[in-house]
């Protein structure tokens, strides 16, 4: 076949022209986190302590940094199904993420005498957030897939991690609502094991399913 | 891209044409700098156009046409590089004086997009056929198939996306 030709088949196919990637990604993202929100409400719904809470720095810290990690993902992916919109300085930007906590983690060690620290890592849930913020965050993993598939990332693996994280993210944010555990140590150990698992799945399906 | 947005075919394929020679001048340079035969050079350019195609939901009509162009050539020239299996890397600016200028090519018929075409399943491969090799338009394939228009539309779709895929799973 001449290029001609296949030019002349792409124009055929011109119209109709598809939505842009963005209104892709909001259509699919929203029944995915109405759909992740109505599981939690069902299955886990809030803590029944949560108001007395909201003021403690503990639970404070656990819930905004879970958002902090949503908001700086929610940047990287939104750039990374788009050929020739830099990526590096929002990817950068999450190292935040594990600075904070690792500086909460030596405050903790540093207010709690040093017999808490086993407890406190422990915790009383941990399987439950490591089965939870995966089960969270399910659907709007499948929903990012589905939209990066429309997209074109540049790296499949590392997008198809970044969507596992955004992901994850979700489902940490609403997990920390329902979750009695706040200590840092308990955050760092589990938080981060089940957020890792998701990316991990996400980095391999990435690798699969991302390829253009 | 953005007069084509606004559903104008005619703009579109005279932008895809005018693109085109400068897609093989950077395919030949791509491939001539991995130490490859610029022999497939057609190849990658095809690949290029239609993932230039099947991708066009990702150019944000507000941000600048260049980078976007130049990372989905980039990809597609990678694609090339592990299909063929990279041997050496040599700088670009040794090959800048002997590259011939692109525009002056004439219209080359390629192997790797005939052969994928003729895998495609029957309807997919008679609208592709119908509507690229003998130009009819998507009125007339549907004629000729005896299929309507709307059929001819995703069948012709579903085809460019299908080889698209066929490129694709070649690299593996």
């Amino acid at each position: 076949m001449k290029t001609s030709d296949l030019i002349r088949a792409l124009a055929a196919d011109c119209a109709p022209w598809p939505k842009p990637l963005r209104q892709i990604f909001n259509a699919a993202l929203l029944p995915a986190i109405l759909m992740a929100f109505g599981l939690y409400l069902v299955v886990l719904g809030p803590r029944p302590d949560l108001a007395a809470h909201l003021a403690d720095p503990r639970f404070a810290f656990k819930f905004l940094l879970a958002l902090l990690l949503l908001g700086l993902v929610g940047d990287l992916v939104l750039r990374i199904g788009q050929p020739g919109v830099p990526t590096r300085a929002s990817a950068l930007r999450l190292w935040l993420v594990p600075l904070l906590l690792g500086g909460a983690i030596l405050v903790e060690l540093f207010v709690l005498p040093p017999h808490l620290w086993l407890p406190r890592l422990i915790g009383s849930n941990a399987l439950l957030c490591l089965v939870s913020i995966p089960s969270l965050s399910l659907g709007p993993l499948i929903a990012i897939f589905f939209s990066l598939r429309r997209g074109a990332p540049e790296h499949p693996a590392s997008a198809g991690a970044a969507a596992g994280l955004f992901a994850a993210a979700i489902g940490a944010v609403l997990y920390a609502t329902h979750c009695p555990d706040d200590s840092p140590l308990f955050v760092a150990a589990w938080y981060t094991l089940a957020i890792a698992l998701v990316a991990g799945i996400g980095a391999l399906a990435g690798g699969r399913l991302l390829r253009w | 891209m953005r007069a084509s947005n606004a559903g104008d075919a005619a703009a579109y394929e005279r932008l895809l044409t005018e693109l085109t020679p400068a897609l093989r001048a950077a395919a030949r340079r791509g491939l001539n700098a991995a130490g490859l035969a610029d022999t497939d050079a057609e190849d990658v350019v095809q690949e290029t156009l239609l993932a230039i195609h099947l991708k066009r939901q990702t150019f944000d009509g507000n941000a600048p046409f260049g980078p976007w162009l130049a990372a989905i050539a980039r990809h597609k020239m990678i694609d090339a590089w592990r299909r063929h299996g990279r041997r050496t890397k040599l700088p670009i600016d040794d090959f800048a004086e002997v590259l011939a200028d692109g525009s002056a090519e004439p219209d080359l018929i390629t192997a790797d997009v005939s052969r994928h075409v003729e895998s495609l399943p029957p309807s997919q491969r008679a609208a592709v056929r119908a509507i690229a090799i003998d130009g009819a338009t998507i009125a007339e394939a549907a004629a000729r198939l005896s299929m309507t228009s709307g059929a001819v539309r995703v069948a012709l779709h579903r085809g460019l996306a299908g080889l698209a895929r066929k490129f694709r799973t070649d690299t593996l």
